[in-house]
């Protein structure tokens, strides 16, 4: 088993690796610096000089891979490779457009992300796998056929309908709660608590579905039929024996998005003005902050692939198979 | 029980009229029509009919555990004096496992995969007896025990992928024994598992059930397991019984033409080489039964009347009872089969196909960099030789490498090492455009005919691509012709070229599989358990097919199989596997009649007969087969043997020559044994 | 010419698109497995009710895929002169002068919704304008008056005149006449449709009425009627309404909303069908080669999508779109009208959302392939020595092309409901084409005003939640008739 999982860890280097070519490739490849200056300065005030002053200000006038007008070891690290890509590894990000440090930047707004999205992510698992577990129970029922005529209602409303109607509902015309903003200490919950009620919200329609779907396929195999000529109870067959074995493929859709709670969610932070990743992320898309986008693409690669690492982790936990092998 | 009980009280559950049906879109389709019977303590019933006559959904409607689609249409049942289909739901789950427990076929899906043993078992405990903790526990292990189950503590914490195919079952029959019940469903309990674990599983369910004088509904459709299993037999056809008799009765005097039919259509010694009974027909689809008799359109002595009216219960002696119009059956014995034993000529000068030390060996990989740490000695060092016109039966219980034996010859499977020869051309080396003139020569027929044809397909198109691929010039006559010719060698319409595969049955899609090997006229067919999937009657008239053919267009068949039945029926030699190698091979009458290897004599021993007076002494192997990753040094059979020496355990014996064509690779007969 | 055809880039995709989904459906229609799957799809009430709402929508978003520069009408004579000898128009004459806008024939039938632009904000079926403005007029003594009061529209409901109150009973008057014409219609249509089963048949006319409402039909008639009778009777109004009114309202700059959401139909189009376009050959090309070859092939296909999977989506789209913003920016050059750039744009936007999506199905394709080859009639066929890329024709594909049909269906509305997402963040269409993601995007702070305006956001969620939804459903009738798993067991 250990051998398992050092051998996944192992797996996810050339990954790494690999988002960081892409990214690299994305954003000095397609276009040129030269190209990116032009685009940041603006039509009107494009000179050579100012091209060149914009690229020396962001470490962009250097070469791509190979600097030969550099010696030793600097013809490789004197480059836009290395210091823009490849020392992203050891958590160099660099600076954003406003000269703020781009890591630093991060490690303090992860915490309002995660306050906003660890919430919403407990709650909606709770939330859909309870509701999907009830229309298993009942399944081939008008409450089952209606459950999911409304789960598929609810999956065909854009989430920018949710956040909108929400923030209408509750906070204009009830005026529950604060509409946008965010606050530290004891009154962070008044801020909290609607984007997780629309995040949970928002979610339910497809996760239930989906887990109904999971929940459905176990219910049909042959344990089942031995579990209930025990003569145990349904409920009994459903927590017992269903859902012990539906937690594989619930798991493999729901440990690897674990550690991107971090990144928070782009719609909900932007909406309610939660200064956090997400909302870093939309400011620096429309100011067309390349640096910070760029650092958001490979931090979020790398927690998608501890997300990975967990999910074969959580498998040792829910399946003896691999835990014995 | 006291001697004064009568047979009434002593019954356990009675049966009458009971109708199941399925939902099928808007309508009911009837699966079970009207079945009535009776299982008293200490007996057993055995409902044995072919697949789709509705045993099945009969065991599961009785535990009311039919699937969603499935409906009690009607009839009764009654349990111990509880009629069961009124019985609310909360009632009826402590008469499931409590006072009827079932073990169903599959016991690799049957075993909740990720709970262990223990907890599976401890659950009928706490439901049925209230045990938890330190006694459910103690029951536990009396329970894995009384089931055989060696090293009861240690397995009681496993989980069931941990198991063996027959401790599967063990711990299934321990989980259904769990809540003491008085009434066992068996459902097919050993149609999955080798033949000598079936004996095994066979021999506990005997033994479980005289000591617990449990009464026993067994569902299945092996004679064998019926005449060593049951105490009466209950004959099931497209949802009816039609025949019922006590076990000695029913062997010996069974009367409806059904029934008959299945015996005759059995392969075994009297008619070797000669042609099988053959049903013909198919049972009707559930959707459009015929108003008189359901078997009449496919009974050879049906007339008007059974057509007309369907037949009630006669009874025509005590306990024997049966739904037919015919009074008396036709001298049965005239229409047995001729045994017309077509000898065909000695093997010519040089051998069809010969095979020389055949390796087949998968690397296992294990660790952080995936390194190999061992191979899986699938096949390890087969030699044979095959002759033109002659039936080669490579036998063996799963995972001894046979099919893989079959799959290396066609190159279907890289062999690690070793010769396969056609006609004396090598095949190993061969580019894939010098092999083509050679692929033709050889074919295969593969067991599941519901995975051979390719559904998106029809049939013309799936017989018509060899042809193409092997460039098969056919001018003379025209693709369209050489594929109507070709169904009409196996019994085909030539209208079916332009059917698809899924409107024909199992046995016809078995022939559409054996046309399309036999369109490119080859000279060597291996025949990968081609009958294995098949129901008993439609499984003789493959076996006529292939006899036929065999003496018509002088086939060589390499029959890959298990079934020693079959083998018999229709093998000239025998080779028998155990662990990647050939441990007794000569001719069918050598190898059957005076097996030498220990491991031949317990598997010929392990076959249940469907007579009663053949059945020989059953010489038990103990445990399972091992891992071909890990096989025994020395010997691999020794673990199981009875006969072992030191010799045995040290190294493997070499092949000891016993006739011109008998050989047998034990230390038993070797010549530094015998000194 | 009156008119100069334009051919965009997404019109031609779209096109071959609707072809390419002909022949296949004809071609599928031949090979009796798929033709049953599609019978069990033509059974399916929710299914047949959403495809005839899809369909139009994709009418209306075909109309709009025929584009053409109208021309320029320099002179009246000119236009009808040269229409009369049009060979010549080339000789003799200044070459042809054409407006640089380019139009759809949707545009064409919507003129009266295109060209009636007032100058901001006005509520649905409003005569005047929703916020009140300083309003110049003379008095009968012929006085300047400066009077501060909700402006009369330049078009909702000028044909009113002066008698604004007598709207409400115009509007009813109009509904009435649509209602009345929405049930003529659907009466001959349900008649027509009787009438074809009774010939298909061979049954009385009532008894082919009979059995379409009793659900005894092979195909879910009833389903389909009842959705064309819904559709008929939001059309007609609508079309009725709307040609002296502003149904739904005009946005900021004064333009009908309902123009604008008829015009969104075929943005979402494009982005749920053509995205499919790059999404298919890449996973099916890939799945297959991985799945069949195994070995190093399959080792390089993995790492390639798991590395693209491991990139969260939104950001891999964000980047790419930020650097397709920069080539476009720096290219001009590239492009004859700002139509061709958003249009180029919105095909580039199909592009990333291919690039970054195809993993999932490529993945899925790759385990199916896997279990396939091992199957005994690819064996069979190996055993023959059928080249690979055949087996791979002939065995392997029509066996996955159900899974590629589900993921079809599935991923068109998901795509749609991404597009609002990702033009809402700013890296969706161009910011000119208009989209549901645009609508909500412009619409968004309009909440907050006070008084509230709602209708461009309302219009926009009814749509595009009728779509999606439709889509939903469809995908799941499709999904339930060709997945063998569960339509084994129906």
């Amino acid at each position: 088993m250990l051998a398992y999982l050092v051998r996944r860890l192992l797996y996810a280097l050339p990954i790494l690796l690999g988002v960081n070519v892409i990214t690299f490739a994305l954003f000095f490849v397609v276009n040129t610096p030269d190209d990116m200056a032009r685009m940041q300065l603006g039509v009107k005030r494009v000179t050579p000089e100012a091209i060149e002053k914009w690229k020396a200000q962001r470490g962009y006038d250097k070469p791509l891979f190979i600097n030969e007008a550099a010696s030793g070891s600097a013809v490789f690290t004197d480059t836009i490779f290395f210091s823009k890509s490849a020392l992203m590894f050891a958590g160099d990000f660099g600076r954003a457009e406003d000269g703020r440090d781009i890591a630093r930047e991060i490690t303090s707004r992860m915490g309002p992300s995660l306050a906003i999205a660890l919430p919403t992510f407990v709650i909606g698992l709770l939330v859909t796998v309870s509701f999907a577990l009830m229309l298993t129970f009942f399944r081939a029922s008008y409450l089952d056929f209606w459950g999911v005529v409304l789960c598929v209602a609810m999956m065909s409303i854009s989430g920018l309908f949710y956040i909108i109607g929400g923030q209408f509902l509750i906070s204009k015309m009830w005026k529950l709660v604060p509409i946008s903003g965010y606050g530290g200490g004891l009154d962070a919950w008044k801020f909290v608590i609607l984007p997780v009620l629309i995040g949970v919200i928002s979610g339910i329609g497809s996760s239930t579905r989906w887990y109904r779907t999971i929940f459905l396929e176990e219910i049909s195999r042959d344990y089942v039929r031995t579990a209930r000529a025990k003569g145990l109870s349904e409920l009994a067959v459903l927590f017992r024996h269903v859902l012990r074995n539906a937690m594989i493929p619930i798991l493999t859709g729901v440990v690897v998005v674990i550690p991107l709670l971090f990144m928070g969610s782009l719609l909900t932070e932007s909406f309610f003005g939660i200064p956090g990743l997400g909302s870093y992320t939309i400011d620096a898309i429309n100011a067309q902050d390349f640096a910070v986008v760029r650092a958001m693409v490979f931090i979020g690669s790398v927690l998608y692939i501890v997300g990975l690492i967990l999910t074969d982790l959580s498998y040792t936990f829910v399946d003896p198979r691999i835990r014995f092998n | 029980m006291s001697d004064g009980a009568t047979l009434n009280e002593r019954l356990l559950l009675e049966v009458a009229r009971l109708r199941i049906a399925f939902v099928s879109g808007r309508s009911l389709l009837p699966a079970v029509d009207g079945v009535d019977f009776q299982v008293a303590a200490g007996e057993t019933l055995a409902l044995l009919g072919e697949s789709g006559c509705g045993k099945s959904a009969t065991a599961l409607g009785l535990l009311r555990l039919l699937p969603a689609a499935g409906r009690v249409a009607g009839g009764e049942v009654c349990f111990e004096g509880r009629d069961l289909l009124s019985l609310p739901e909360a009632e009826m789950r402590g008469v499931r496992g409590g006072g009827m427990a079932m073990i169903f076929q599959e016991p690799a899906t049957s075993l909740n995969p990720v709970l262990t043993v223990g907890h599976q078992l401890g659950e009928v405990l706490a439901r049925h007896l209230g045990l938890s903790g330190q006694p459910a526990r103690e029951r536990s292990l009396e329970l894995l025990r009384a089931v055989g189950i060696a090293d009861a503590e240690r397995r009681l914490g496993e989980y069931p992928f941990q198991l063996s195919g027959g401790m599967k079952q063990r711990v299934m029959i321990a989980v259904a024994l769990a809540g003491n019940p008085r009434l066992l469903i068996a459902d097919e309990p050993t149609t999955a598992l080798d033949v000598t674990i079936q004996a095994q599983i066979l021999e506990l369910l005997r033994q479980l059930q005289a000591e617990r004088a449990m009464g026993m509904l067994l569902i299945t459709h092996d004679l064998g397991v019926v005449a060593q299993m049951a105490t009466r037999v209950a004959v099931m056809y497209a949802g009816q019984i039609v025949e019922e008799a006590p076990r000695a009765v029913f062997f010996s005097a069974a009367r409806h033409p059904y029934t008959q039919k299945l015996f005759a259509a059995l392969p075994d010694l009297a008619r070797r080489g000669g042609r099988l009974e053959t049903i013909p027909g198919q049972v009707p689809p559930l959707a459009e039964m015929p108003g008189g008799c359901r078997f009449a359109s496919r009974c050879e002595y049906a007339w008007e009347r059974c057509r007309r009216q369907a037949p009630e219960w006669r009874q025509v002696a005590v306990g024997h009872r049966l739904r037919c119009h015919l009074d008396a059956l036709p001298d049965a014995g005239a229409s047995a089969g001729v045994a017309a034993a077509v000898e065909v000529e000695e093997a010519a000068a040089t051998p069809l196909l010969s095979v020389d030390a055949l390796r087949v060996h998968f690397p296992i990989r294990r660790g952080i960099l995936q390194r190999t740490v061992g191979h899986v000695r699938a096949v390890d060092g087969v030699s044979l030789e095959l002759a033109r016109g002659r039936t080669l039966a490579l036998v063996g219980e799963s995972g001894c490498g046979k099919t893989t034996v079959g799959k290396a010859i066609l190159q279907l499977i890289a062999a690690s090492a070793g010769s396969v020869r056609l006609l004396g051309q090598e095949l190993g080396g061969l580019a894939g455009k010098a092999r083509r003139p050679l692929r033709r020569r050889m074919q295969m027929i593969f067991q599941d005919p519901f995975a051979s044809l390719n559904p998106r397909m029809s049939v013309g198109e799936i017989i018509g691509e060899g042809m193409g691929a092997l460039r098969i010039d056919m001018q003379r006559q025209g693709r369209a012709a050489a594929i109507a010719a070709v169904l009409d060698q196996v019994g085909l319409e030539a209208a079916a070229a332009h059917r698809y595969p899924h409107e024909f049955s199992g046995g016809q899609r078995q022939r559409i599989a054996i046309a399309r090997a036999l369109a490119v006229q080859p000279d060597l067919v291996i025949c990968d358990e081609p009958t294995s999937a098949l129901d008993v009657s439609v499984q003789a008239q493959i076996l006529n097919l292939l006899a036929t053919l065999q003496a018509d267009l002088g086939l060589a068949y390499l029959f890959i199989t298990h079934n020693f039945a079959v083998v018999d029926h229709l093998a000239h030699e025998v080779a028998v596997m155990y662990l990647g190698r050939i441990v007794e091979r000569g001719s069918v009458d050598e190898v059957l009649r005076s097996p030498q290897h220990p491991y031949t004599r317990a598997l010929l021993s392990a076959v249940p007969s469907a007579r009663l007076d053949a059945q020989p002494e059953f010489i038990r192997l103990p445990g399972e087969t091992p891992s071909p990753a890990n096989p025994p040094t020395g010997c691999h059979f020794h673990p199981r043997c009875r006969q072992a020496t030191d010799a045995c355990r040290e190294r493997y014996p070499a092949t000891s020559v016993l006739s011109a064509t008998h050989s047998v690779r034990c230390h038993l007969y070797s010549q530094d044994a015998a000194r | 010419m009156a008119f100069l055809p334009v051919i965009l880039w997404s019109d031609v995709l779209i096109w071959l698109l609707f072809v390419a989904a002909g022949v296949f459906g004809w071609l599928s229609l031949r090979n009796p497995l798929w033709r049953t799957a599609w019978q069990r799809v033509g059974r399916s009430r929710s299914g047949m009710a959403s495809a005839t709402v899809l369909l139009v929508f994709v009418l209306v978003g075909l109309l709009d895929s025929l584009h053409y520069r109208p021309r320029l009408e320099n002179d009246a004579g000119h236009l009808a002169s040269s229409d009369a000898v049009p060979g010549e128009s080339a000789a003799g004459k200044p070459p042809a002068a054409y407006a640089v806008e380019v139009l759809s024939l949707l545009d064409a039938i919507l003129t009266p919704l295109r060209t009636r632009n007032e100058k901001t904000y006005s509520e649905p079926l409003a005569t005047r304008a929703y916020a009140k403005e300083s309003i110049e007029s003379r008095d009968a003594a012929g006085e300047l008056q400066k009077t501060r009061d909700y402006p009369r529209l330049k078009h909702g409901g000028i044909h009113l005149g002066a008698d604004e109150a007598g709207r409400d009973a115009d509007i009813g008057q109009r509904l009435l006449r649509a209602l009345a014409l929405a049930i003529l219609a659907w009466w001959a249509l349900a008649a027509a449709t009787a009438a074809r089963l009774a010939h298909r048949e061979a049954c009385a006319h009532r008894e082919a009425w009979r059995r379409i409402w009793s659900n005894e039909s092979d195909f879910a008639w009833n389903a389909v009627l009842a959705a064309a009778g819904a559709v008929l009777l939001v059309a007609l109004p609508l079309g009725m309404l709307a040609v002296h009114y502003h149904v739904f309202g005009t946005d900021k700059v004064g333009q009908d909303v309902l123009y604008q959401v008829l015009k969104s139909v075929r943005t979402a189009l494009v982005i749920g069908l053509v995205t499919t376009l790059v999404t298919l050959p890449l996973s099916i090309f890939l799945g297959v080669l991985a799945g069949y070859f195994r070995g190093w092939v399959d080792d390089l296909i993995q790492y390639l999508y798991t590395t693209l999977s491991s990139i969260p989506g939104v950001l891999l789209i964000a980047a790419a779109v930020l650097m397709m913003q920069v080539l476009i920016d720096n290219h001009p050059q590239w492009f004859a009208t700002a139509a061709e750039r958003a249009d180029l744009r919105l095909l580039a936007l199909c592009f990333i959302l291919g690039v970054t999506s195809w993993t999932g199905l490529c993945r899925l394709l790759r385990g199916e392939t896997l279990k396939l080859r091992e199957l005994e009639y690819i064996q069979a066929a190996q055993a023959f020595g059928v080249a690979d890329l055949r087996i791979i024709g002939r065995h392997i594909l029509p066996n996955l092309m159900h899974i590629v049909i589900i993921a079809l269906v599935m991923d068109f509305s998901s795509l749609v409901l991404a597009e609002a997402v990702l033009s809402y963040v700013g890296i969706g269409v161009d910011p000119t084409m208009i989209s549901f993601g645009t609508m909500i995007n412009n619409a968004r702070m309009e909440l907050a005003r006070e008084p509230m305006v709602w209708w461009s956001l309302a219009a926009a969620f009814v749509f595009m939640f009728a779509l999606v939804l439709a889509a939903n459903l469809l995908a799941d009738a499709v999904r339930d008739a060709f997945d063998p798993r569960i339509a084994g067991s129906a």
